[in-house]
């Protein structure tokens, strides 16, 4: 079987831990198949980290510093090309979904997203699961030889130590991008630092109503919490972006994490799911919400949230 | 600029999601189907470009269902043009063969700007933004917002984990999967949209069968297995909130 291809994510200067995870499945998975590990990084801040992957080799798409997918895909596919890869991982994140559909459409090979493990089969190929409908199901997939797999970060541990050099050989990637980078945006830090709090009081869609939240703010004075939520409801324009947990918004480890009207999507999971207590209150039963909570209940979280601050001696 | 935004519909996730007798896929029959969530995001964000800069906007949906309706509701909501792609297909059609026969139209449409939704609930085969941007050998980007047209070219930002963003620009023929749009979709009543479905028409556009797509095949759909539910707190508000306030004092987390 040809290698199998890691792309590589830098974030602030070293590699993403969803990257380090890639690599340490791959390098169990290459010794099952007898092949090799491949890793492919953009920019020149990448050189360090493919260095010192564990990788067998490593590619560097140098060029411009920032991700430009356009750029990131051109590299990737010319990868594939010269390498005839048996297997091509990316973390599920904008990269992955960027260049993994794309990629696997524009080279012809299957393609299986949202993975949450990945083993091998005999005979050269793999078996993943991937989590689908917001996380209320689970898909066994059987994954061909030299197919795309995209798999959501913190699906499995990576290894401690990696030790050894890998070459790293730069590759040039022809033609011109029709994109170009204008900025890059920092994030926005806000009022206040959610991922400070060692109680959180996490609002969702559930909450139904921006009137609604006065109930989730008396709730968290009570028990000397701060609001955080899910994506919808900064979508809504009814919280700050700073507030949001997940994928696209804050991972959080408080003490305990309430979650109110939240389904529990994998991309909200992501940013909450290693809290040290997690109490979930949906109204739905079969929410995945619960598949990571520690305690939880059925309850209406409108009727819950004002009895709880007068339980805890606030707002009256 | 010329705007196609493509919508779908998808299963209900507020509904059970009931399971056909082979396993490995969804009683498609007996679920009830709502419009996927972030394309109601993209289209938004096109009438928000058409009404910023005059872009003209098509809504496309693949005939694999009921989807008149949505396709209505877009042409009430401001879209110009509705098109509804008409073969031998259904429902079960994979992702990936829909992004054959999608990209097969697009590809001679002359469309500028192709948006989407950033992904759906079911497309476990890889998100159609970047499979039409594969197939097409378009410039296309996902998790996008921000979406303006800029002198022929199209500015967007793109999000990244843990808030940051990127700002790019780029040449067109050009596609977006869109994450949010600048405002919470708007909303039209029914009455309106039953008004367009009479006196409006889909236009309706031949597609192919079909297509062949190296495929990767599901082996079992299940529900996940509970690898450690969460105890649950029976009983109404009142005794809910009992278990929290003991839960807190046991914890020592109540300030
Ligand atoms: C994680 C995951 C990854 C997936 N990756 C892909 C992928 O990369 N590509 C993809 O298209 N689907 C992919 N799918 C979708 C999945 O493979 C289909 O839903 C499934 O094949 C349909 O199976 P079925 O038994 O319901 O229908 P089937 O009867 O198997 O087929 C449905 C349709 O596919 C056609 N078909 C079947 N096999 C092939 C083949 N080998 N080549 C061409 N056409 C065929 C049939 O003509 C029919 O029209 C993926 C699904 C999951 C869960
Ligand atoms: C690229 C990408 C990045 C994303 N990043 C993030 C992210 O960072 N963070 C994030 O959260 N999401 C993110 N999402 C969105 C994610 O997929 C989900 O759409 C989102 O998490 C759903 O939010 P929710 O649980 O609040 O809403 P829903 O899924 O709508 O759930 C609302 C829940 O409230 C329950 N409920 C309703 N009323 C009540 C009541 N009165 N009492 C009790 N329960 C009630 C319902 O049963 C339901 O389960 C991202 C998506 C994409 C594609």
């Amino acid at each position: 079987m040809g290698p199998i291809i890691v792309v590589v994510e830098m974030q602030s200067d070293a590699m993403s831990p969803a990257s380090a995870e890639l690599l340490s499945r791959a390098r169990q998975l290459a010794r099952a198949q007898s092949t090799r590990v491949v890793a492919l990084g953009f920019g020149e801040a990448a050189r360090g980290a493919l260095g010192s992957s564990g990788a067998d080799d490593a590619f560097l798409a140098a060029g411009a510093d920032a991700y430009v997918p356009t750029q990131a895909e051109a590299a990737l596919r010319q990868v594939l090309q010269e390498t005839a890869a048996g297997l091509v991982l990316l973390p599920n994140t904008t990269m992955g979904m960027d260049l993994g559909a794309a990629t696997a459409a524009a080279e012809g090979r299957p393609m299986v997203a949202y993975a949450t493990s990945l083993a091998a089969v005999e005979g050269g190929a793999f078996k993943a699961t991937s989590q689908v409908y917001g996380g209320k199901l689970v898909a066994e997939v059987a994954v061909p030889e030299g197919s795309v797999v995209t798999v959501l970060p913190g699906s499995w541990p990576a290894d401690e130590a990696v030790s050894g050099t890998t070459p790293v050989r730069d590759l040039v990637v022809a033609g011109e991008s029709p994109m170009e980078l204008v900025r890059t945006i920092e994030p926005d830090t806000g009022d206040v630092d959610i991922t400070r709090a060692d109680v959180l009081v996490s609002v969702g869609r559930g909450i139904q109503d921006p009137d609604n939240l006065e109930l989730a703010d008396e709730l968290a004075e009570a028990l000397g919490a701060v609001v955080s939520c899910s994506r919808p409801v900064v979508d809504a324009g009814w919280l700050p972006r700073a507030r949001q947990v997940g994928k696209s918004g804050q991972t959080v480890k408080p003490k305990l994490y309430l979650a109110l009207g939240i389904s529990g999507a994998p991309e909200h999971l992501q940013g909450m799911k290693d809290s040290e207590i997690i109490v979930a209150i949906n109204s739905d039963p079969t929410a995945p919400i619960f598949e990571v909570a520690h305690y939880g209940a059925t309850c209406d979280i409108l009727e819950l949230m004002p009895i709880l601050t007068e339980r805890l001696g606030g707002a009256d | 600029m010329r705007i196609a935004v493509l919508v779908k519909d998808v299963p209900d996730l507020v509904e059970e999601l009931e399971l056909d007798e082979s396993g490995r896929g969804l009683a498609v029959d007996d679920l009830s189907y709502v419009p996927s969530e972030w394309d109601d995001q993209a289209l938004e964000e096109a009438l928000l470009l058409k009404e910023a800069s005059g872009a003209h906007v098509s809504a496309v949906a693949l005939d694999t269902g009921d989807v008149d309706n949505m396709l209505y509701t877009a042409l009430a909501k401001g879209a110009d043009r509705a098109v509804k792609l008409v073969g031998d297909y259904d429902r079960t059609l994979p992702g990936r063969q829909r992004a054959r026969i999608l990209a097969d139209y697009l590809a001679g449409a002359g469309y500028d700007l192709v948006m989407t939704g950033v992904q759906a609930v079911d497309d476990l085969d890889g998100q159609i933004a970047g499979l039409l941007g594969g197939m097409l050998g378009w410039p296309h980007a996902s998790v996008v917002r921000d979406v303006a047209v800029d002198s022929g070219a199209v500015r967007f930002v793109q999000e990244y984990a843990g808030g940051r963003m990127a700002e790019f620009r780029s040449s067109t023929p050009l596609v977006l999967g869109v994450q949010a749009a600048k405002k919470p979709p708007r909303y039209v009543p029914i009455a309106r949209i039953r008004q367009v479905s009479r006196s409006a028409a889909l236009e309706e556009v031949e597609a192919g069968g079909s297509p062949s797509e190296s495929l990767a095949a599901i082996e079992r759909l299940y529900r996940p297995e509970a690898q450690g539910h969460a105890t649950m707190w029976d009983g109404d508000a009142e005794q809910v909130a009992a278990a929290l306030v003991a839960l807190l004092d046991e914890q020592h987390l109540r300030s």
